[in-house]
């Protein structure tokens, strides 16, 4: 079975996030890069323990400047076999979508998988494009997967519960909390990954279809008000006349 | 080439969210000097749709066809592609829920729309400049999204603006699509929901509650008081993870992220993952025995005490009010 499983590269989630340049770049000083945490838990782990239980090849691939690397050999180093850059800027959604399926087209994978989102940009995209870029099917939010010869069963999030679904490879994936359990890399596998095969991909021809014009940090709250526990109404009357939420 | 919005029925009404983007369709279409078409998977002779109209549709396209019965996004996405060649639409709205997560990316590729996904305002139009606003960093900054290209999709953040309906009326016609030829691929064989339930991401008033509750046998109490409120049920990851509590109801960064009017979080300390989750609602209230609780940080109202004393006094104070009202 050949798997690809696309990763993102994200700021640890406690980073502290600042904008530069008039507000129009994130500011990166001092930022501890990761895997994106959906990219990495539950599709790549995944990917892995269907490697091991049915044989195959697990594909990671990365749209992003040299400095991804060492985030892509942090991926290695969990156990995928081999990984692929594409030496692009990944400022969009769709442009991003097209490199990795000019890739994946000549590379006959049986399945394709990402994260639910990434946790810098959030948009949920990259699954559901890839998928139509490459005429496939695409099921969103999957919290199981099981395969079964080429057919696999997959659970997966629907509005207020969720729906199992059966369907053949190839198609698309997203990863949702459920696929699996984060694995830690080992010194062996950190070792084995200096030396697995990443291959530099040049950009392919795509547009850019948006752009970033600006950032804000959004509003804070100002200092929380505290209410005696013995006065509820003194709470409902701010609820209705100050906040007017209820 | 009107502006066109994706509507969703749901137990036989319009759902919630798809009016709000409705709304938020005819604002945009009201700037561009054009009129509103909202498309919908449904017979023509659903009585809801007219309200369609009062969120401000012109017109409502019916697709009835038994293929995109299963939601399938690669079939969904064709029907949607044959409805904007129709209506020479270059602007689609959708609501940011669960089938747009799937289907509005899917028709931004085929269409080479560019796409705001999750938006948080109305967008900025200015001649051929168009810009929308969208969450980022897991609702810790907003970024300003410029869209180059002549066709738009942008997915709105459900409750990002009140729902408003006016007296206008919508023409209503059947749309059929032409899908011959291509069979889905996804068979369903199960769907496990909860029938009578709110919606989580469509609900404006929220009760949550964690670990602090210390097991599943006392969550009586914070249903009570979402009942009293009318509000919908969430839950921490941790509450999700020993199955407390069913996972739909997690609500955080990898749960799902939720902007309620109002969010009641009882017994859950506040971890950034939560947060990020929750960020977005308009007034938090925490209530938490711990007054060092991070989620005090987060909160527009405090409660410090034990929820098991506190709550039912909520409720009980909550019941008054609204006998009061009447």
């Amino acid at each position: 079975m050949k798997i690809l499983v696309c990763i993102s590269k994200a700021p640890d989630t406690t980073t502290k996030i600042a904008f530069k340049d008039n507000d129009t770049r994130f500011n990166e000083d001092n930022v501890q890069y990761i895997v994106n945490p959906y990219d990495e838990w539950y599709a790549l782990v995944r990917a892995l323990e269907l490697k091991e239980s049915l044989g195959g090849n697990v594909t990671i691939i990365n749209v992003g400047p040299a400095d991804n690397d060492a985030v892509i050999r942090k991926a290695l180093a969990i156990g995928a076999d081999d990984a692929v850059r594409i030496d692009a800027d990944p400022s969009d959604a769709y442009y991003v979508a097209e490199q990795i399926a000019q890739h994946a087209k000549s590379g006959n994978y049986d399945l394709i998988m990402t994260g639910k989102e990434t946790i810098n940009y959030n948009g949920a995209s990259i699954g559901a494009m890839l998928a139509e870029l490459l005429d496939l099917p695409f099921v969103s939010l999957a919290t199981k997967l099981e395969m079964s010869g080429n057919t696999a069963t997959i659970e997966h999030d629907i509005d207020g519960g969720t729906e199992v679904v059966e369907c053949t490879t190839p198609f698309v994936l997203s990863a949702n909390k459920g696929m699996a359990e984060a694995r830690i890399p080992n010194m062996r596998g950190i070792m084995a990954a200096r030396t697995k095969p990443l291959t530099i991909v040049p950009v392919a021809n795509a547009e850019v279809l948006t752009s970033i014009k600006n950032y804000q940090l959004a509003a804070g709250r100002v200092d929380c008000k505290y209410i005696s526990a013995d006065k509820p109404e003194e709470l409902i009357d701010l609820l209705h006349n100050v906040a007017k939420v209820i | 080439m009107s502006v066109i919005v994706i509507a969703e029925l749901s137990k036989g009404k319009i759902k919630k969210a798809s009016l709000e983007a409705t709304n938020y369709a005819a604002k945009i279409a009201s700037q561009l000097s054009t009129t509103v078409t909202a498309v919908i998977i449904a017979k023509a002779a659903e009585a809801s749709l007219g309200d369609l109209g009062k969120a401000g549709a012109s017109k409502v396209l019916c697709i009835s066809n038994d293929k995109l019965a299963s939601q399938d996004s690669q079939l969904m996405t064709k029907a949607l592609e044959q409805a904007v060649a129709a209506e020479s639409a270059d602007v689609v709205v959708f609501s940011h829920d669960f089938t747009s997560k799937a289907v509005a990316p899917r028709l931004a590729a085929k269409l080479k729309a560019g796409f705001v996904p999750a938006a948080v305002g109305y967008p900025s139009i200015e001649g051929s400049a168009f810009s929308v606003k969208k969450n980022v960093f897991s609702g810790k900054a907003i970024a300003d999204y410029v869209i180059h290209s002549t066709k738009k999709i942008i997915a709105l953040l459900p409750n990002s603006f009140p729902v408003t309906l006016g007296e206008g009326s919508a023409e209503i016609v059947d749309f059929s699509v032409n899908l011959e030829g291509i069979e889905s691929r996804i068979k369903v064989k199960e769907v496990k929901k909860e029938s009578n339930e709110l919606s989580l991401p469509e609900a404006e008033l929220v009760v949550s509650a964690g670990r602090g509750m210390k097991g599943p046998e006392n969550w009586g109490i914070v249903e009570d008081l979402a009942k009293s409120l009318g509000a919908a049920t969430a839950c921490s990851r941790p509450v999700s993870d020993i199955g407390w509590r069913p996972h739909h109801e997690h609500v955080g960064q990898t749960g799902i992220a939720i902007r309620p009017n109002l969010y009641i979080a009882i017994g859950i300390s506040g971890a950034i993952q939560h947060l990020a989750g929750v960020n977005g609602s308009k007034t938090i209230v925490v209530i938490n025995k711990d007054p060092e609780a991070p989620f005090f940080k987060a909160a527009d109202y405090g409660i410090v005490g034990d929820a098991f004393e506190i709550v039912p006094k909520l409720t009980a104070a909550i019941k008054q009010f609204k006998a009061n009202q009447h």
